[in-house]
């Protein structure tokens, strides 16, 4: 991706590294580790050997017999990033630079988390490599992700819940930015997508770019071609860029499908590279497309899917859609719902909510398509952790008369 | 007079300046028109007028949620300009500088709003989130306006960092007294005078020292070591607590001896 770069840390126009003068040192300090682990060949093969050991990785590519006859279109592959360790594609950029930070010599780690997967999967990261842990959560994503709350402060983190701003996935990120800029001299700010300030895309793209290589291998291997197209679903862009980065140079088409929310032509969505809300600007340390009024204000976004709910995309993404080289769709609340249901029926596979957006899209390009192509889905991760959320959005009887039912009884046995 | 000759002009008749810096539209704008009215009574030097952005990454609860409070209400970029030509020509003596983020001059055009600023007297600018590395279109139409782009320095600060930024800075160099962010108390202690013996050894421009100032003593400890104590949180907090006439006593009680 280095050719794209013609100024330090930037796609085009977009990127940099918009950061506080305090912490100019530690981005040096921390440019200087990544530039060495990136020139010393046994780090990558340490890193494949982690998550062989400790994350079922390679994951599977697996064939969706029942959804490719359903559409009669192309062949449905599915990389399974749900079968990460924590269920989620995060775990590959956590446990890389869970790796950086111990040759770094830093004792301990704070992120941001939005849907609570990336935090769940630093907190079992800190766990497993002995460090201190703080997980900075929108207030709104703690009340709507209670579980991952409870995994990670079972995990040993602390979970602060961020009141201020939209108290979502932007709000959390500016709180750990402010931890750091306290505490940058022992702590790591585990970044937890493509975004933000150099080298943080570029860093996180890499740790990504394993699934990518594994699903061309894979792809080749059982289809015996490369893929016609290759679907992900968009928040800050880390899974998406993570697969497209197997086939940049390949005549495929790359697919990114961002959180359409009540419609891209309401003022509820996510959609930074679909619809008209988006501009250029700068915030959060970086420059790309972000959903902002005319003074430079950030609005507020939504999406059934906490991990999408983000007003700005990787800088990587907005240079290969000005180029032209990634598509990009958006998916509505009420079509991720249904792609959920379908792939769950017909696959037993239960995607998350986020990636159930890459799903609606394959699943409306896919009968146009013919039978000797092959699609490739990343499912991102998986859906059963997020059995409230999904439990709700499908507003299920039976599960509500569960919750209710527990709730009293909680009530008798406190006494209240 | 550029703002550094200005202020070393002033420096030759008090021992330290102060500089002040509010929100603008929190509580109101009405109420930001009477703190600046008692600031620039009671001999404040310089004040920082802050454009509120919905990501203010460098600043505490107090001043955050000040920027929130104000957006809250409806304060645009376009009525912070308005009020700010007024209050410049109301208040000629005093230095008033616009302290935002990028994103609020990105937007507006970088050229068109250093221009208009510059245009109604604004003396310099403070925007935490660009780095000389990024800001070389902020650094040159500056420099051909004569408008200070105010650098900072900071506890991480290595002497050639200072030594770089500060070639590419004027008016004043900001300097962090600690590492985190604004509204917290600082400890005048032996480190900071080891920071600020640092900070001096690597430029000539005026030291002006912030984060956490909030009472004669501090001032008093400065005297000496820095040429202008930053008055930030600790007016807002006043301003919530006991409302806008009680600016006017604290900020004569800072530096009366
Ligand atoms: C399962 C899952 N998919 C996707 C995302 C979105 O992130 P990204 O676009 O960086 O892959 C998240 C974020 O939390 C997630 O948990």
């Amino acid at each position: 991706m280095n050719q794209t770069q013609a100024k330090k840390g930037y796609f085009g126009n977009w990127g940099g590294a918009f950061i506080p003068e305090v912490l100019h040192q530690p981005f040096f300090q921390l440019n200087e580790a990544y530039r060495k682990i990136r020139a010393d060949e046994s780090f990558w093969q340490e890193y494949v050997d982690l998550m062989a050991n400790y994350s079922c990785r390679p994951t599977p590519l697996t064939f969706a017999e029942n959804l490719s006859n359903h559409f009669g279109g192309a062949r449905i592959y599915i990389k399974r990033e749900d079968l990460n360790h924590t269920g989620a594609h995060k775990a590959n950029n956590v446990m890389g630079q869970g790796l950086l930070v111990k040759r770094m010599g830093k004792k301990r780690v704070i992120a941001e988390t939005g849907a609570g997967q990336h935090g769940v999967a630093t907190a079992t990261m800190a766990a497993r490599f002995g460090f201190d842990c703080t997980i900075y959560m929108g207030e709104e994503d703690v009340a709507r992700q209670r579980p991952n709350v409870f995994w990670m402060e079972k995990l040993g983190a602390t979970v602060v819940p961020v009141t201020d701003g939209a108290r979502t996935l932007k709000d959390a990120i500016n709180e750990a930015f402010r931890d750091w800029v306290t505490s940058m001299d022992e702590t790591h700010y585990v970044f937890g997508t493509v975004c933000g300030p150099h080298p943080f895309p570029e860093m996180v793209a890499w740790f990504q770019s394993i699934i990518g290589r594994e699903a061309r291998d894979q792809i080749l291997a059982r289809h015996k071609a490369l893929p016609a197209a290759v679907y992900a679903c968009v928040g800050g862009g880390s899974n998406a860029l993570g697969i497209f980065q197997g086939f940049m140079d390949d005549d495929v088409r790359l697919v990114g499908v961002e959180a359409g929310g009540k419609g891209t032509d309401t003022d509820q969505h996510a959609s930074r590279m679909t619809g008209t809300r988006a501009s250029a600007g700068v915030a959060q340390g970086y420059r790309t497309m972000f959903l902002q009024d005319d003074d430079g204000q950030m609005l507020d976004t939504h999406s059934i899917a906490a991990g999408l709910d983000y007003v700005g995309i990787s800088p990587i993404l907005a240079e290969m859609g000005e180029s032209g080289r990634v598509d990009f769709a958006a998916a509505t609340d009420d079509e991720v719902l249904k792609a959920l249901e379908l792939t769950m029926r017909a696959e037993g596979i239960i995607p998350a909510l986020e990636s159930s957006h890459a799903f609606v899209q394959a699943f409306k390009d896919a009968p146009n398509m013919g039978r000797d192509e092959a699609i490739i889905i990343n499912m991102s991760g998986r859906g059963d952790k997020d059995i409230f959320t999904i439990a709700h959005a499908f507003d299920d009887p039976s599960w509500k008369k569960f919750i209710i039912d527990r709730a009293d009884g909680y009530r008798k046995s406190s006494g209240g | 007079m550029d703002l550094r000759t200005d202020i070393e002009q002033r420096l030759k008749h008090k021992p330290i300046l102060l500089m002040t810096h509010l929100v603008l539209g929190y509580p109101s704008l009405g109420v930001n028109r009477e703190v600046i009215r008692a600031m620039a009574e009671n001999g404040v030097d310089c004040i920082e007028l802050q454009i509120p952005f919905s990501e203010p990454m460098a600043d505490g609860p107090v001043i955050l949620r000040a920027n929130q409070d104000a957006l809250k209400q409806g304060i645009r970029v376009e009525d912070c300009f308005r009020f700010a030509g007024e209050i410049i020509r109301e208040f000629p003596g005093v230095n008033f500088l616009f302290m935002t983020y990028y994103n609020i001059i990105f937007r507006y055009g970088e050229e068109a709003f250093l221009r208009r600023a510059a245009e109604i007297g604004m003396r310099g600018f403070i925007v935490p989130d660009l780095p000389p590395e990024e800001g070389e279109t902020y650094l040159r139409i500056s420099r051909e306006l004569g408008t200070a782009p105010i650098m900072f320095f900071t506890p991480t600060s290595t002497p050639e960092r200072m030594r770089k930024v500060a070639e590419l800075g004027d008016g004043f160099i900001y300097c962090v007294a600690r590492k985190g962010v604004t509204g917290k108390q600082t400890e005048i202690d032996e480190t900071l005078a080891d920071h600020l013996a640092r900070y001096r050894e690597a430029t000539d421009l005026p030291l002006a020292v912030g984060f956490g100032i909030s009472s004669r003593k501090d001032v008093a400890l400065l005297e000496g070591k820095a040429d202008m104590a930053v008055i930030g949180t600790a007016t807002i907090r006043l301003v919530d607590e006991q409302g806008a006439g009680a600016v006017g006593p604290f900020i004569a009680s800072l530096t009366r001896s």
